[in-house]
Protein backbone atom coordinates (compact mmCIF):
# COMPACT_ATOMS: atom_id res chain seq x y z
CA UNK A 1 0.00 0.00 0.00
CA UNK A 2 1.31 3.68 -0.56
CA UNK A 3 0.15 6.90 -0.13
CA UNK A 4 -1.09 8.66 -2.99
CA UNK A 5 -1.75 12.33 -4.10
CA UNK A 6 -3.24 13.59 -6.92
CA UNK A 7 -0.73 16.36 -7.57
CA UNK A 8 1.25 15.82 -10.15
CA UNK A 9 5.01 15.70 -10.39
CA UNK A 10 5.30 15.45 -6.64
CA UNK A 11 7.45 12.83 -5.29
CA UNK A 12 4.32 10.28 -4.14
CA UNK A 13 3.42 10.27 -8.26
CA UNK A 14 6.85 8.98 -9.38
CA UNK A 15 5.62 6.24 -6.33
CA UNK A 16 2.83 5.71 -8.75
CA UNK A 17 4.61 5.27 -11.49
CA UNK A 18 7.16 3.09 -10.72
CA UNK A 19 3.88 0.66 -9.22
CA UNK A 20 2.31 1.08 -12.70
CA UNK A 21 5.58 -0.17 -14.56
CA UNK A 22 5.76 -2.82 -12.13
CA UNK A 23 2.78 -3.96 -11.98
CA UNK A 24 2.00 -3.69 -16.08
CA UNK A 25 1.40 -6.73 -17.94
CA UNK A 26 2.62 -7.27 -21.27
CA UNK A 27 -1.05 -7.23 -22.43
CA UNK A 28 -1.62 -3.62 -21.19
CA UNK A 29 2.40 -2.51 -21.89
CA UNK A 30 2.54 -3.33 -25.24
CA UNK A 31 -0.87 -2.65 -26.23
CA UNK A 32 0.80 0.03 -29.06
CA UNK A 33 2.13 -2.19 -31.74
CA UNK A 34 -0.07 -4.29 -33.55
CA UNK A 35 0.43 -7.44 -31.62
CA UNK A 36 0.35 -5.73 -28.57
CA UNK A 37 -3.14 -4.36 -29.18
CA UNK A 38 -5.01 -7.77 -30.08
CA UNK A 39 -3.26 -9.42 -26.97
CA UNK A 40 -4.62 -6.46 -25.20
CA UNK A 41 -8.01 -7.59 -27.00
CA UNK A 42 -7.43 -10.80 -25.94
CA UNK A 43 -7.47 -10.22 -22.37
CA UNK A 44 -9.79 -6.94 -22.06
CA UNK A 45 -12.45 -8.06 -24.48
CA UNK A 46 -12.08 -11.93 -24.99
CA UNK A 47 -12.01 -10.98 -21.19
CA UNK A 48 -15.73 -10.04 -20.12
CA UNK A 49 -16.89 -13.40 -20.85
CA UNK A 50 -13.54 -15.88 -20.65
CA UNK A 51 -11.60 -13.89 -17.62
CA UNK A 52 -8.75 -11.24 -17.91
CA UNK A 53 -6.52 -14.22 -17.39
CA UNK A 54 -8.50 -16.56 -19.76
CA UNK A 55 -8.91 -18.99 -17.44
CA UNK A 56 -13.03 -18.52 -17.43
CA UNK A 57 -16.06 -16.66 -16.42
CA UNK A 58 -19.37 -17.10 -18.08
CA UNK A 59 -17.42 -18.24 -20.87
CA UNK A 60 -14.88 -21.24 -20.89
CA UNK A 61 -11.47 -21.67 -19.96
CA UNK A 62 -9.42 -20.62 -22.86
CA UNK A 63 -6.06 -21.06 -21.77
CA UNK A 64 -3.83 -23.48 -24.01
CA UNK A 65 -4.20 -26.64 -22.04
CA UNK A 66 -8.04 -25.92 -22.50
CA UNK A 67 -7.71 -25.98 -26.21
CA UNK A 68 -5.41 -28.50 -27.38
CA UNK A 69 -8.57 -30.41 -30.05
CA UNK A 70 -8.29 -26.84 -32.26
CA UNK A 71 -6.15 -26.11 -34.65
CA UNK A 72 -5.33 -22.41 -35.67
CA UNK A 73 -8.08 -22.53 -38.32
CA UNK A 74 -10.58 -24.29 -37.01
CA UNK A 75 -10.26 -21.67 -34.00
CA UNK A 76 -10.27 -18.89 -35.85
CA UNK A 77 -13.69 -19.94 -37.71
CA UNK A 78 -15.20 -19.74 -34.01
CA UNK A 79 -13.83 -16.66 -33.54
CA UNK A 80 -14.97 -15.55 -36.28
CA UNK A 81 -18.65 -17.14 -36.57
CA UNK A 82 -18.97 -17.84 -33.05
CA UNK A 83 -20.93 -21.08 -31.65
CA UNK A 84 -24.84 -21.09 -32.01
CA UNK A 85 -26.63 -21.66 -29.44
CA UNK A 86 -24.37 -20.06 -26.53
CA UNK A 87 -22.54 -16.85 -25.67
CA UNK A 88 -20.12 -17.01 -27.91
CA UNK A 89 -20.42 -14.20 -30.47
CA UNK A 90 -19.39 -14.28 -34.29
CA UNK A 91 -16.24 -11.41 -34.04
CA UNK A 92 -16.20 -11.58 -38.43
CA UNK A 93 -18.38 -7.92 -38.16
CA UNK A 94 -15.77 -6.40 -36.38
CA UNK A 95 -12.86 -8.50 -36.72
CA UNK A 96 -10.73 -9.29 -40.16
CA UNK A 97 -9.49 -12.91 -41.28
CA UNK A 98 -5.99 -12.55 -40.46
CA UNK A 99 -6.32 -10.86 -37.00
CA UNK A 100 -8.74 -13.96 -35.88
CA UNK A 101 -5.86 -15.90 -37.16
CA UNK A 102 -3.55 -14.33 -35.08
CA UNK A 103 -5.62 -14.43 -32.16
CA UNK A 104 -5.98 -18.44 -32.73
CA UNK A 105 -2.81 -18.56 -32.57
CA UNK A 106 -2.10 -16.23 -29.54
CA UNK A 107 -4.60 -18.47 -28.00
CA UNK A 108 -3.14 -21.58 -28.90
CA UNK A 109 0.43 -21.23 -27.96
CA UNK A 110 -0.03 -18.92 -24.88
CA UNK A 111 2.53 -16.19 -27.16
CA UNK A 112 2.43 -14.21 -29.83
CA UNK A 113 5.44 -13.05 -32.23
CA UNK B 1 13.00 34.31 20.12
CA UNK B 2 14.79 31.37 21.09
CA UNK B 3 12.75 31.28 24.38
CA UNK B 4 9.91 31.61 22.58
CA UNK B 5 10.60 28.32 19.96
CA UNK B 6 11.36 26.26 23.17
CA UNK B 7 8.34 27.28 24.88
CA UNK B 8 6.35 26.57 22.31
CA UNK B 9 8.15 22.81 21.84
CA UNK B 10 8.14 22.28 25.71
CA UNK B 11 3.84 22.89 24.86
CA UNK B 12 4.36 20.62 22.10
CA UNK B 13 5.75 18.06 23.84
CA UNK B 14 3.42 18.22 27.09
CA UNK B 15 0.04 18.67 25.10
CA UNK B 16 1.55 15.06 23.29
CA UNK B 17 1.63 13.86 27.21
CA UNK B 18 -1.48 14.57 28.67
CA UNK B 19 -3.66 14.20 24.80
CA UNK B 20 -3.39 11.09 23.97
CA UNK B 21 -6.41 10.90 21.83
CA UNK B 22 -5.71 10.95 18.27
CA UNK B 23 -5.09 14.21 16.04
CA UNK B 24 -8.28 15.94 14.18
CA UNK B 25 -6.10 15.29 11.06
CA UNK B 26 -5.66 11.67 11.58
CA UNK B 27 -9.10 10.69 11.59
CA UNK B 28 -10.80 10.12 8.11
CA UNK B 29 -14.38 9.39 8.38
CA UNK B 30 -15.53 7.01 5.81
CA UNK B 31 -19.19 8.84 4.71
CA UNK B 32 -17.36 10.10 1.19
CA UNK B 33 -14.85 7.54 0.49
CA UNK B 34 -14.70 5.30 -2.02
CA UNK B 35 -12.95 2.14 -3.89
CA UNK B 36 -11.80 2.04 -6.99
CA UNK B 37 -11.27 -2.28 -8.86
CA UNK B 38 -7.98 -1.86 -10.63
CA UNK B 39 -8.33 -5.07 -12.55
CA UNK B 40 -5.68 -5.37 -14.13
CA UNK B 41 -2.94 -5.01 -11.29
CA UNK B 42 -5.10 -6.65 -7.97
CA UNK B 43 -5.49 -3.30 -6.21
CA UNK B 44 -7.73 -1.25 -4.88
CA UNK B 45 -7.34 2.83 -5.08
CA UNK B 46 -8.88 4.50 -1.86
CA UNK B 47 -10.57 7.81 -2.82
CA UNK B 48 -12.14 10.84 -1.23
CA UNK B 49 -15.61 12.41 -3.21
CA UNK B 50 -15.75 15.69 -1.30
CA UNK B 51 -11.78 15.90 -2.42
CA UNK B 52 -11.75 14.44 -5.53
CA UNK B 53 -8.21 12.74 -4.89
CA UNK B 54 -6.79 9.35 -4.27
CA UNK B 55 -5.42 8.76 -0.44
CA UNK B 56 -4.23 5.03 -0.74
CA UNK B 57 -3.51 1.84 -2.87
CA UNK B 58 -4.14 -1.16 -1.42
CA UNK B 59 -2.51 -4.16 -3.06
CA UNK B 60 -2.51 -7.58 -2.88
CA UNK B 61 -6.40 -8.90 -3.50
CA UNK B 62 -5.63 -11.01 -6.77
CA UNK B 63 -7.60 -11.33 -9.71
CA UNK B 64 -9.90 -8.25 -10.19
CA UNK B 65 -11.44 -8.93 -13.40
CA UNK B 66 -14.74 -8.46 -13.17
CA UNK B 67 -14.56 -7.65 -9.44
CA UNK B 68 -17.19 -6.14 -7.00
CA UNK B 69 -17.35 -5.02 -3.60
CA UNK B 70 -19.98 -4.58 -0.89
CA UNK B 71 -19.81 -2.45 2.52
CA UNK B 72 -19.94 -3.13 6.28
CA UNK B 73 -23.00 -1.15 7.65
CA UNK B 74 -20.84 0.98 9.74
CA UNK B 75 -18.80 1.56 6.55
CA UNK B 76 -15.26 0.65 7.54
CA UNK B 77 -15.14 -2.84 5.86
CA UNK B 78 -15.20 -3.90 1.96
CA UNK B 79 -15.88 -7.19 1.20
CA UNK B 80 -14.10 -7.02 -2.33
CA UNK B 81 -15.46 -10.56 -4.82
CA UNK B 82 -12.77 -11.35 -6.90
CA UNK B 83 -12.75 -13.29 -10.58
CA UNK B 84 -10.12 -16.27 -9.05
CA UNK B 85 -12.59 -17.00 -6.03
CA UNK B 86 -10.89 -14.37 -3.33
CA UNK B 87 -12.78 -13.32 -0.63
CA UNK B 88 -10.89 -9.97 1.14
CA UNK B 89 -12.27 -7.87 3.48
CA UNK B 90 -10.33 -4.27 3.87
CA UNK B 91 -10.66 -1.88 6.57
CA UNK B 92 -10.81 1.16 4.54
CA UNK B 93 -9.75 3.54 7.71
CA UNK B 94 -6.57 1.71 8.31
CA UNK B 95 -6.07 0.60 4.74
CA UNK B 96 -5.62 -2.69 5.07
CA UNK B 97 -6.56 -6.08 3.86
CA UNK B 98 -7.88 -7.58 7.21
CA UNK B 99 -9.25 -10.67 5.87
CA UNK B 100 -8.67 -12.83 2.64
CA UNK B 101 -10.02 -16.42 1.48
CA UNK B 102 -10.02 -18.32 -1.61
CA UNK B 103 -13.31 -19.55 -1.35
CA UNK B 104 -13.41 -21.11 -4.74
CA UNK B 105 -12.23 -21.28 -8.15
CA UNK B 106 -13.86 -18.45 -10.08
CA UNK B 107 -16.50 -16.09 -9.08
CA UNK B 108 -18.65 -13.86 -9.80
CA UNK B 109 -19.81 -11.43 -7.46
CA UNK B 110 -21.68 -11.31 -3.88
CA UNK B 111 -23.64 -9.25 -1.81
CA UNK B 112 -23.66 -8.85 2.26
CA UNK B 113 -27.25 -9.15 4.36
CA UNK B 114 -29.29 -6.73 5.49
CA UNK B 115 -27.88 -7.46 9.50
CA UNK B 116 -24.58 -7.11 7.93
CA UNK B 117 -23.26 -10.12 9.55
CA UNK B 118 -23.27 -12.71 6.37
CA UNK B 119 -21.25 -12.25 2.95
CA UNK B 120 -22.73 -14.23 -0.07
CA UNK B 121 -20.44 -15.29 -3.00
CA UNK B 122 -21.49 -16.15 -6.14
CA UNK B 123 -19.90 -19.42 -7.83
CA UNK B 124 -19.21 -20.26 -11.77
CA UNK B 125 -16.50 -22.73 -10.27
CA UNK B 126 -17.88 -25.41 -8.80
CA UNK B 127 -21.37 -23.05 -9.10
CA UNK B 128 -23.48 -22.68 -6.25
CA UNK B 129 -23.37 -19.82 -3.30
CA UNK B 130 -21.18 -20.17 -0.49
CA UNK B 131 -21.71 -17.69 2.58
CA UNK B 132 -20.06 -16.24 5.10
CA UNK B 133 -19.27 -14.93 8.35
CA UNK B 134 -18.82 -11.10 7.89
CA UNK B 135 -16.61 -10.47 10.78
CA UNK B 136 -14.18 -14.19 10.68
CA UNK B 137 -14.84 -14.87 6.78
CA UNK B 138 -15.33 -18.23 8.14
CA UNK B 139 -17.91 -20.62 6.02
CA UNK B 140 -21.38 -20.49 7.89
CA UNK B 141 -23.51 -21.90 4.74
CA UNK B 142 -22.37 -23.97 1.27
CA UNK B 143 -25.00 -24.17 -1.38
CA UNK B 144 -24.62 -26.56 -4.24
CA UNK B 145 -26.48 -26.27 -7.04
CA UNK B 146 -24.90 -28.00 -9.87
CA UNK B 147 -24.90 -24.76 -12.26
CA UNK B 148 -22.96 -21.14 -12.87
CA UNK B 149 -24.67 -18.70 -10.41
CA UNK B 150 -25.40 -15.49 -11.14
CA UNK B 151 -27.64 -12.10 -10.18
CA UNK B 152 -26.79 -12.97 -6.72
CA UNK B 153 -28.57 -10.28 -4.69
CA UNK B 154 -29.65 -9.23 -0.57
CA UNK B 155 -33.47 -9.54 0.19
CA UNK B 156 -35.19 -8.34 3.57
CA UNK B 157 -35.16 -11.05 6.27
CA UNK B 158 -31.39 -11.56 5.87
CA UNK B 159 -32.28 -13.57 2.39
CA UNK B 160 -30.14 -13.79 -0.59
CA UNK B 161 -31.76 -14.37 -4.19
CA UNK B 162 -29.81 -15.47 -6.97
CA UNK B 163 -30.22 -17.54 -10.27
CA UNK B 164 -28.95 -20.58 -12.18
CA UNK B 165 -27.27 -19.93 -15.26
CA UNK B 166 -27.33 -23.39 -16.78
CA UNK B 167 -30.72 -24.47 -15.83
CA UNK B 168 -32.60 -21.57 -15.65
CA UNK B 169 -33.92 -21.25 -11.78
CA UNK B 170 -33.84 -18.83 -9.42
CA UNK B 171 -33.23 -19.81 -5.70
CA UNK B 172 -34.34 -17.65 -2.54
CA UNK B 173 -32.13 -18.36 0.61
CA UNK B 174 -33.92 -17.80 3.78
CA UNK B 175 -31.18 -17.74 6.45
CA UNK B 176 -33.08 -15.97 9.33
CA UNK B 177 -32.96 -19.21 11.38
CA UNK B 178 -29.61 -20.58 11.31
CA UNK B 179 -29.62 -22.86 8.48
CA UNK B 180 -30.46 -21.86 4.48
CA UNK B 181 -33.63 -22.85 3.58
CA UNK B 182 -34.21 -23.04 0.21
CA UNK B 183 -36.88 -22.00 -2.12
CA UNK B 184 -36.88 -23.18 -5.85
CA UNK B 185 -38.20 -21.28 -8.46
CA UNK B 186 -38.18 -22.82 -11.65
CA UNK B 187 -38.82 -22.23 -15.44
CA UNK B 188 -37.53 -18.29 -15.14
CA UNK B 189 -36.21 -18.58 -18.67
CA UNK B 190 -32.73 -19.91 -20.39
CA UNK B 191 -29.44 -18.73 -19.75
CA UNK B 192 -30.72 -15.57 -16.99
CA UNK B 193 -27.44 -13.37 -17.17
CA UNK B 194 -27.90 -11.05 -14.22
CA UNK B 195 -30.57 -9.98 -12.09
CA UNK B 196 -32.04 -6.82 -9.74
CA UNK B 197 -33.76 -6.07 -6.74
CA UNK B 198 -36.18 -3.30 -6.96
CA UNK B 199 -34.83 -0.59 -3.71
CA UNK B 200 -38.00 -2.25 -1.55
CA UNK B 201 -36.91 -5.49 -1.69
CA UNK B 202 -40.57 -6.60 -3.36
CA UNK B 203 -39.41 -7.34 -7.32
CA UNK B 204 -36.54 -9.66 -8.09
CA UNK B 205 -36.09 -8.71 -12.12
CA UNK B 206 -33.82 -11.61 -14.17
CA UNK B 207 -32.64 -10.72 -17.94
CA UNK B 208 -32.41 -13.72 -20.20
CA UNK B 209 -30.01 -14.00 -22.70
CA UNK B 210 -31.63 -17.48 -24.12
CA UNK B 211 -34.88 -16.06 -25.20
CA UNK B 212 -36.56 -12.55 -25.58
CA UNK B 213 -37.54 -11.04 -22.07
CA UNK B 214 -36.66 -10.84 -18.66
CA UNK B 215 -38.46 -12.72 -15.99
CA UNK B 216 -39.76 -11.10 -12.26
CA UNK B 217 -40.56 -12.48 -9.30
CA UNK B 218 -42.86 -10.61 -6.55
CA UNK B 219 -40.66 -11.43 -3.30
CA UNK B 220 -44.15 -10.37 -1.34
CA UNK B 221 -45.96 -13.66 -2.50
CA UNK B 222 -46.30 -16.22 -0.80
CA UNK B 223 -45.81 -18.71 -3.31
CA UNK B 224 -43.18 -16.78 -5.51
CA UNK B 225 -43.22 -17.38 -9.54
CA UNK B 226 -41.81 -16.49 -12.88
CA UNK B 227 -43.81 -13.45 -14.20
CA UNK B 228 -42.97 -13.11 -18.09
CA UNK B 229 -42.09 -9.18 -18.90
CA UNK B 230 -41.67 -8.22 -22.42
CA UNK B 231 -41.82 -11.52 -23.66
CA UNK B 232 -42.42 -10.39 -27.41
CA UNK B 233 -39.17 -7.71 -26.65
CA UNK B 234 -37.52 -8.51 -29.92
CA UNK B 235 -39.26 -10.75 -31.75
CA UNK B 236 -38.69 -10.48 -35.68
CA UNK B 237 -35.54 -8.49 -35.08
CA UNK B 238 -32.33 -9.87 -35.90
CA UNK B 239 -30.22 -9.94 -32.57
CA UNK B 240 -27.02 -8.31 -32.72
CA UNK B 241 -23.63 -9.76 -31.77
CA UNK B 242 -23.33 -9.38 -27.77
CA UNK B 243 -19.54 -8.96 -27.00
CA UNK B 244 -20.49 -8.10 -23.57
CA UNK B 245 -23.11 -8.95 -21.02
CA UNK B 246 -24.88 -5.94 -19.78
CA UNK B 247 -25.46 -5.36 -16.09
CA UNK B 248 -29.02 -5.03 -14.46
CA UNK B 249 -27.39 -3.98 -11.15
CA UNK B 250 -27.06 -1.18 -11.88
CA UNK B 251 -30.71 -0.78 -13.11
CA UNK B 252 -32.64 2.42 -12.96
CA UNK B 253 -36.07 3.36 -11.97
CA UNK B 254 -36.97 6.66 -12.84
CA UNK B 255 -40.32 8.06 -11.28
CA UNK B 256 -42.51 5.03 -12.09
CA UNK B 257 -40.69 3.31 -14.67
CA UNK B 258 -37.48 0.92 -14.76
CA UNK B 259 -35.06 1.40 -17.94
CA UNK B 260 -32.57 -1.37 -18.75
CA UNK B 261 -30.08 -2.27 -21.47
CA UNK B 262 -31.75 -4.09 -23.91
CA UNK B 263 -29.66 -7.36 -24.72
CA UNK B 264 -28.35 -7.80 -28.34
CA UNK B 265 -30.41 -4.41 -29.52
CA UNK B 266 -28.86 -0.90 -29.54
CA UNK B 267 -31.60 0.41 -27.28
CA UNK B 268 -32.56 0.90 -23.60
CA UNK B 269 -36.62 -0.28 -22.26
CA UNK B 270 -38.82 1.61 -20.21
CA UNK B 271 -41.34 -0.62 -18.33
CA UNK B 272 -43.73 0.37 -16.34
CA UNK B 273 -43.20 -0.39 -12.39
CA UNK B 274 -46.30 -1.27 -11.45
CA UNK B 275 -47.63 -3.36 -14.06
CA UNK B 276 -44.38 -4.58 -15.89
CA UNK B 277 -45.37 -3.34 -19.23
CA UNK B 278 -43.24 -1.93 -21.84
CA UNK B 279 -43.80 2.05 -22.05
CA UNK B 280 -41.12 2.90 -24.65
CA UNK B 281 -37.70 2.31 -25.73
CA UNK B 282 -35.25 4.56 -26.75
CA UNK B 283 -32.29 4.16 -29.74
CA UNK B 284 -28.88 4.51 -28.39
CA UNK B 285 -25.41 4.79 -29.77
CA UNK B 286 -24.37 1.33 -29.43
CA UNK B 287 -25.47 -1.88 -26.71
CA UNK B 288 -25.95 -0.50 -23.78
CA UNK B 289 -24.09 -2.24 -20.59
CA UNK B 290 -24.93 -0.47 -17.56
CA UNK B 291 -27.91 2.00 -17.13
CA UNK B 292 -27.80 3.94 -14.36
CA UNK B 293 -30.18 6.81 -12.90
CA UNK B 294 -29.30 9.31 -10.81
CA UNK B 295 -30.31 9.25 -7.79
CA UNK B 296 -33.24 11.71 -8.02
CA UNK B 297 -34.22 9.44 -11.38
CA UNK B 298 -34.06 12.88 -13.70
CA UNK B 299 -31.22 11.26 -15.52
CA UNK B 300 -30.07 8.12 -16.88
CA UNK B 301 -26.47 7.65 -18.04
CA UNK B 302 -25.82 4.57 -20.44
CA UNK B 303 -22.17 3.26 -21.39
CA UNK B 304 -21.26 1.00 -23.95
CA UNK B 305 -20.22 -2.46 -25.40
CA UNK B 306 -16.90 -2.99 -27.36
CA UNK B 307 -15.93 -1.92 -29.63
CA UNK B 308 -18.62 1.10 -29.20
CA UNK B 309 -17.14 1.76 -25.57
CA UNK B 310 -15.72 5.18 -25.50
CA UNK B 311 -19.01 7.10 -25.47
CA UNK B 312 -21.33 8.23 -23.00
CA UNK B 313 -25.14 8.71 -23.45
CA UNK B 314 -27.39 10.79 -21.22
CA UNK B 315 -31.14 10.45 -21.19
CA UNK B 316 -33.66 12.42 -19.89
CA UNK B 317 -36.36 10.15 -18.18
CA UNK B 318 -39.21 12.90 -18.70
CA UNK B 319 -38.45 13.05 -22.70
CA UNK B 320 -37.14 9.50 -23.56
CA UNK B 321 -34.62 11.00 -25.19
CA UNK B 322 -31.00 11.43 -25.18
CA UNK B 323 -29.61 14.93 -24.60
CA UNK B 324 -26.19 14.75 -23.86
CA UNK B 325 -23.63 12.45 -25.65
CA UNK B 326 -19.67 12.98 -25.19
CA UNK B 327 -16.16 10.33 -25.26
CA UNK B 328 -14.52 10.18 -22.19
CA UNK B 329 -11.83 8.01 -23.72
CA UNK B 330 -11.60 4.24 -24.69
CA UNK B 331 -12.87 1.43 -21.96
CA UNK B 332 -15.38 3.62 -20.20
CA UNK B 333 -16.34 0.59 -17.69
CA UNK B 334 -18.52 1.84 -14.62
CA UNK B 335 -20.40 5.25 -13.87
CA UNK B 336 -20.68 5.59 -10.20
CA UNK B 337 -22.79 8.28 -8.98
CA UNK B 338 -22.56 10.42 -5.40
CA UNK B 339 -25.37 9.97 -3.15
CA UNK B 340 -27.14 12.62 -4.34
CA UNK B 341 -26.44 12.53 -7.41
CA UNK B 342 -24.38 16.26 -7.89
CA UNK B 343 -21.24 14.01 -9.68
CA UNK B 344 -20.76 10.82 -11.56
CA UNK B 345 -17.20 9.00 -11.07
CA UNK B 346 -16.30 7.30 -14.71
CA UNK B 347 -13.82 4.81 -14.64
CA UNK B 348 -12.08 4.95 -18.29
CA UNK B 349 -9.51 1.77 -18.49
CA UNK B 350 -7.37 2.40 -21.64
CA UNK B 351 -6.71 5.94 -20.66
CA UNK B 352 -6.23 4.68 -17.03
CA UNK B 353 -8.62 7.69 -15.19
CA UNK B 354 -11.34 8.17 -13.30
CA UNK B 355 -13.28 11.38 -14.55
CA UNK B 356 -15.09 13.15 -12.29
CA UNK B 357 -18.72 15.14 -13.98
CA UNK B 358 -20.91 17.89 -13.09
CA UNK B 359 -24.35 16.09 -13.81
CA UNK B 360 -25.86 18.98 -14.39
CA UNK B 361 -23.41 20.81 -16.68
CA UNK B 362 -21.40 17.97 -17.88
CA UNK B 363 -18.54 19.91 -17.22
CA UNK B 364 -15.35 17.97 -16.11
CA UNK B 365 -14.39 18.53 -12.61
CA UNK B 366 -11.27 16.74 -11.75
CA UNK B 367 -9.52 13.05 -12.42
CA UNK B 368 -7.87 11.16 -10.81
CA UNK B 369 -5.20 8.43 -12.20
CA UNK B 370 -5.85 4.95 -11.44
CA UNK B 371 -4.27 1.29 -13.46
CA UNK B 372 -7.02 -0.24 -15.23
CA UNK B 373 -9.77 0.88 -13.36
CA UNK B 374 -13.08 -0.81 -13.66
CA UNK B 375 -15.75 -0.58 -11.14
CA UNK B 376 -16.25 2.26 -8.74
CA UNK B 377 -18.04 1.71 -5.40
CA UNK B 378 -19.15 4.44 -2.87
CA UNK B 379 -19.36 3.71 0.41
CA UNK B 380 -22.85 4.95 0.53
CA UNK B 381 -23.88 1.98 -1.19
CA UNK B 382 -23.78 0.29 2.02
CA UNK B 383 -27.49 1.45 2.86
CA UNK B 384 -28.74 0.45 -0.32
CA UNK B 385 -31.09 -2.65 -0.68
CA UNK B 386 -29.45 -5.16 -3.77
CA UNK B 387 -25.78 -2.98 -3.92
Amino acid sequence: MSQIHAQPGSEPMFRLLALFLLFCSPAVGEETSPVGKLINLVHQDCGSCHGLTLKGGLGPDITPHSLTHYDIETLSMVVLDGIPETAMPPWRPIMSEKDAERIAEYLLRGELK
Amino acid sequence: MNILKHFFLAFAVTSLVVAPSPKAETIRATGDLGLVVERASGSLLLIDQSERTALARIEGLGDLSHASLVYSPDQRFAYVFGRDGGLTKVDITTRKIVGRIVQSGNAIGGAISDDGRLVAVSNYEPGGVRIFDADTLELVADIPAGSKTIGLVDAPGRKFVFSLWDDGETWIADLSSGDPIVTRIEDIGTNPYDALITDDGRLYITGLFGEDGLTAIDMWDPEPHPIRVLPEYGRGQKDLPVYKMPHLEGWARAGREFVLPAVGHHQVLWIDAQNLSETGRTDTYGQPVFAMARPDGRQVWVNFAHPLNDTIQVIDTVSKKVVHEFKPGKAVLHMEFTARGHEVWVSVRDAGKVIIYDTRTFEKRGEIDAESPSGIFFTSRAHKMGL
